[in-house]
């Protein structure tokens, strides 16, 4: 029996059979003469050496490299056209210790997928991108390609492609090389043996910069397509040789690999008994259940005034005071720009019975920090209700309702005289509870401590619940005196 | 757990991590940016990561990446966005990739506006990508809702292996109400056919490609078994006196709890309005529909919406009995008078309707 020397063998990361392939499962799909061939065996090559199969994830692109999966034996995620660096970006951030290889062609990266690589390269995703630049569609029979040469024909540039009306050949490396996160861009070629070696290096060490850690790299392959470019394989490497690479010039237009600094590993996760805690999420034991009134109540509240009166902030110390006093609550914002600039309103309703709708369009109480407010909401309160307005008086041409129990009082200047004009807010719920006997003191003083972490404010806001009461306990007292 | 008051989008980030959701991809939009905005706060946090996407195109995609990895993902956006994201749902589904997707609805089409509305109906529940699939949706009505159902989206996602919708409108994600959360994080294993960069899953591919005839229509009849399915044993809706009901009104999310608060109104005057709410979207309640059809004279579907989810109920119905709409879009909402006044002049105007065995298709 002859004894035999291995001088060279296919790759161990490639299958032995493409079993996955329908058939002809000894070859590729691939033309003769095709890139990607080589460029898959290229790749296979660096991960023998290495030795990183088993933690190798392909993520193949739409085109012809679409079946990158039936060839390697690696972990392989076929992704939707344009988007496998978005798709390899998630799986490396997912699994850190694994290598995620986007292997992409020229119309997946450089046309339908220009968002997803430029921005995957931008955030410096630690994967490593091989880009098979070959000018031209393939699978799908030869239309343009972003990176077609200027005068070349193709099925949808029949006449050659008119820079003046399709632009030029988009250079991906060129453009990536302006971001600062990239680790590393070269632009190799398919042309010859030389080249080819030369590619063999590159698409190590854009593997090795993973391994590293280090970033993002991309290789990109300038690709022979002979059938669609209809030469024969020898004349489509010249072509390569000559043509593509005076449009795409083949080098390194980035290079950061000796000083870049490892990818700063992910922060782990806490013991999962922790994260409770870290949400915020406290635990019943001790808690006290709140001795809800024996009356039935339902309040249904409207705040409104202008954007930056604290009017949702009031409507949501009122809910959390609610809560903490054993009731039912709701709180719903007006949002959006009306948040940013005019008026802002919130509903909010407490009561004992569960709150079905949190709409609240018949109030029975009505906090209307501004005269807009007063005007828009006024005829909405239900007879018997509280309207509580942030004024000296009811502004003229504001016909008062005798139906319900109305105050002005001047909320904001009392708050201003505190320092704080800001805290109006707080000083019409103070005047509120007064009024109206609606949440025991202690409920709100919990509430306050709840939502207003400064220590300056929370002694503000204090003081301008007392002044509140003050103000509405007089008014009171001199309506008292009227009616006598 | 002590209960706390939180937004409907808040709670949806915090109930996603104690689900074992470790990684959020996202773009702002109103109203539903609080989610990628609690999701940015607290995922890096617990041991999980955020990525404000490019797009929303971007964001699918990279929730397939990190499905495909095997851990649990998750999303949010709204209708814009949504639709953004639909070519990206379709592969999902194809590839059987759990994940969530959250859509806080608001109108449309085009720029539409932020307030509220339910015209994502169709692009969610009836799908907007190409293909033979289908998604399962939730559609929560309180905040408290937001976060059980989340938790369960995630639940259902691995059980089908497939894309799961919480569905909500911009009302839900926005209010503050009291939400009691789990005690404890869900331990989350890798499902075997992850990708997850280890020997073990080496053999592992996913995929939605199927290139040979024979092997995509199975793979298709496959998937449509799951929905088969899911439409047996995922159903979930909330009867709410409506077993005895002359009118059943149908109605989700927000405009559900306007109805509910209008049947309690009504049943104190002695009329006989019950409510069906859909949980499911998809898997629609049509069994359940069908039943009250054999008691219920009328069915009145409130939207806000020019009606979405009515088709639903007549082919859940097939003839069975009539059905009336009302409903109001742009970012108006029903109002609880406007579902009265609806719901007295159905009730005046309906007269028991005998239907033939001929109408009856299924």
């Amino acid at each position: 029996m002859a004894e035999y020397k291995i001088l060279h063998e296919k790759a161990h990361c490639f299958y032995e059979t493409y079993e996955r392939k329908g058939e002809l499962q000894n070859q590729t799909h691939y033309c003769p003469g095709c890139g990607h061939g080589i460029a898959h065996k290229l790749i296979a090559q660096a991960i023998d050496q290495l030795g990183i199969q088993d933690r190798t994830i392909t993520v193949s692109p739409v085109g012809c490299g679409v079946f990158a999966y039936y060839y390697l034996d690696t972990g392989n995620i076929q992704a939707a056209h344009g988007r496998a660096s978005a798709v390899a970006a998630a799986a490396k951030r997912s699994r850190p210790d694994s290598i995620v290889i986007s292997y992409q062609g020229d119309g997946d990266l450089a046309a339908i997928g220009t968002a997803e690589i430029l921005h995957a390269a931008n955030r410096g995703e630690s994967i490593t991108v091989f880009f098979i630049n070959n000018g031209i569609y393939g699978m799908t029979g030869g239309q343009m390609a972003p990176t077609t040469p200027v005068g070349a024909k193709s099925t949808t540039s029949p006449f050659g492609r008119d820079a003046h009306t399709e632009g030029y050949p988009l250079k991906v490396c060129e453009l990536l090389s302006m971001l600062d996160a990239p680790v590393y861009l070269e632009r190799v070629g398919l042309g010859n043996t030389k080249q080819i070696m030369a590619a063999s290096r590159a698409v190590k060490k854009a593997l090795e910069n993973q391994v590293k850690g280090l970033g993002f790299s991309l290789v990109e392959i300038l690709s022979p397509c002979p059938t669609i470019w209809k030469l024969s394989p020898v004349a489509a490497q010249e072509r390569v040789r000559e043509e593509m690479a005076r449009v795409f010039p083949i080098g390194v237009y980035k290079d950061r690999t000796k000083d870049a600094q490892p990818y700063p590993a992910p922060k782990p996760a806490p013991p999962a008994e922790q994260i409770p805690a870290i949400l915020g999420i406290e635990s019943s034991e001790g808690m006290i259940e709140a001795v809800r009134p024996e009356k039935a109540v339902d309040w249904r509240i409207r705040v409104a005034g202008f954007g930056g009166q604290g009017v949702l902030m009031l409507g949501e110390v009122l809910a959390e005071a609610g809560l903490e006093a054993g009731l039912e609550v709701s709180w719903l914002p007006s949002y959006g720009p009306e948040m940013r600039s005019g008026t802002s309103n919130c509903h909010v309703r407490i009561g004992t019975h569960p709150i079905a709708s949190p709409l609240v369009t018949r109030p029975n109480v009505l906090l209307a920090l501004n005269e807009p407010s007063l005007k828009k909401f006024l005829p909405t309160v239900e007879p018997g209700g509280w309207v509580l307005y942030n004024g000296d008086a009811i502004p003229e041409g504001i016909e008062a309702r005798t139906d319900v129990s109305m105050q002005a009082i001047p909320f904001t200047q009392l708050a201003d005289e505190l320092g704080e004009a800001k805290a109006g807010n707080i000083v019409s719920l103070g005047a509120l509870l007064e009024l109206t006997g609606m949440l025991k003191q202690e409920a709100v003083d919990h509430a306050l401590a709840q939502l207003v972490k400064s220590t300056r404010w929370l002694e503000i806001d204090r003081q301008a619940l007392k002044a509140g009461r003050r103000a509405a306990h007089a008014r009171e007292a001199e309506h008292a005196e009227v009616c006598q | 757990m002590k209960p706390q008051l939180i937004k409907g989008n808040e709670a949806v980030i915090k109930a996603a991590v104690l689900a074992g959701c470790r990684a959020y991809y996202g773009y702002p939009i109103t109203p539903a940016s609080e989610i990628a905005e609690a999701a940015a706060y607290y995922f890096p946090l617990t041991g999980g990561h955020f990525i404000q996407a490019e797009s929303e195109v971007a964001s699918v995609n990279m929730l397939y990446g990190a499905a495909s990895a095997g851990i649990r993902a998750m999303t949010a956006s709204s209708g814009p966005g949504i639709s953004l994201m639909q070519e990206g749902v379709s592969y999902l589904a194809g590839a059987e990739l759990p994940c969530v997707i959250v859509d806080i609805t608001r109108g449309g089409p085009g720029l539409g506006n932020i307030a509220p509305e339910q015209g994502d109906y169709r692009q969610v529940v009836k799908v907007g990508g190409h293909g033979c699939y289908r998604v399962l949706v939730l559609a929560p009505n309180s905040v408290q809702e937001m976060a059980d159902l989340t938790t369960l989206a995630f639940d259902l996602a691995d059980e089908y292996r497939t894309p799961v919708f919480v569905m909500a409108d911009g009302f839900i994600g926005q209010m503050m109400e009291p939400v009691t959360f789990a005690s404890e994080v869900r331990p989350v294993t890798t499902p075997e056919w992850a990708v997850d960069g280890t020997a073990a899953t080496r053999k592992n591919l996913i995929a939605s490609i199927r290139i040979e005839a024979d092997e995509l229509e199975k793979h298709i009849l496959n998937l449509d078994a799951k929905y088969k399915k899911a439409e047996r044993e995922a159903v979930r809706y909330e009867a709410f006196m409506a077993d005895d009901a002359d009118l059943v009104l149908v109605a989700y999310g927000m405009v559900s709890r306007i109805c509910k608060s209008a049947v309690e109104h009504l049943r104190a005057e002695g009329l006989k309005v019950g409510l069906l709410r859909p949980i499911t979207l998809y898997p629609f309640p049509e069994a359940k529909i069908r039943q009250l059809a054999r008691t219920a004279s009328v069915f009145g579907c409130v939207e806000m919406s020019t009606g979405q989810m009515i088709e639903d109920v007549r082919l859940a119905l097939e003839g069975r009995k009539p059905v009336e709409f009302y409903g109001r879009c742009g970012g108006n909402i029903p109002s609880e008078e406007e579902v009265l006044k609806f719901a007295r002049e159905v009730l005046n105007r309906s007269t028991p309707v005998v239907v033939s065995e001929e109408v009856v298709h299924g």
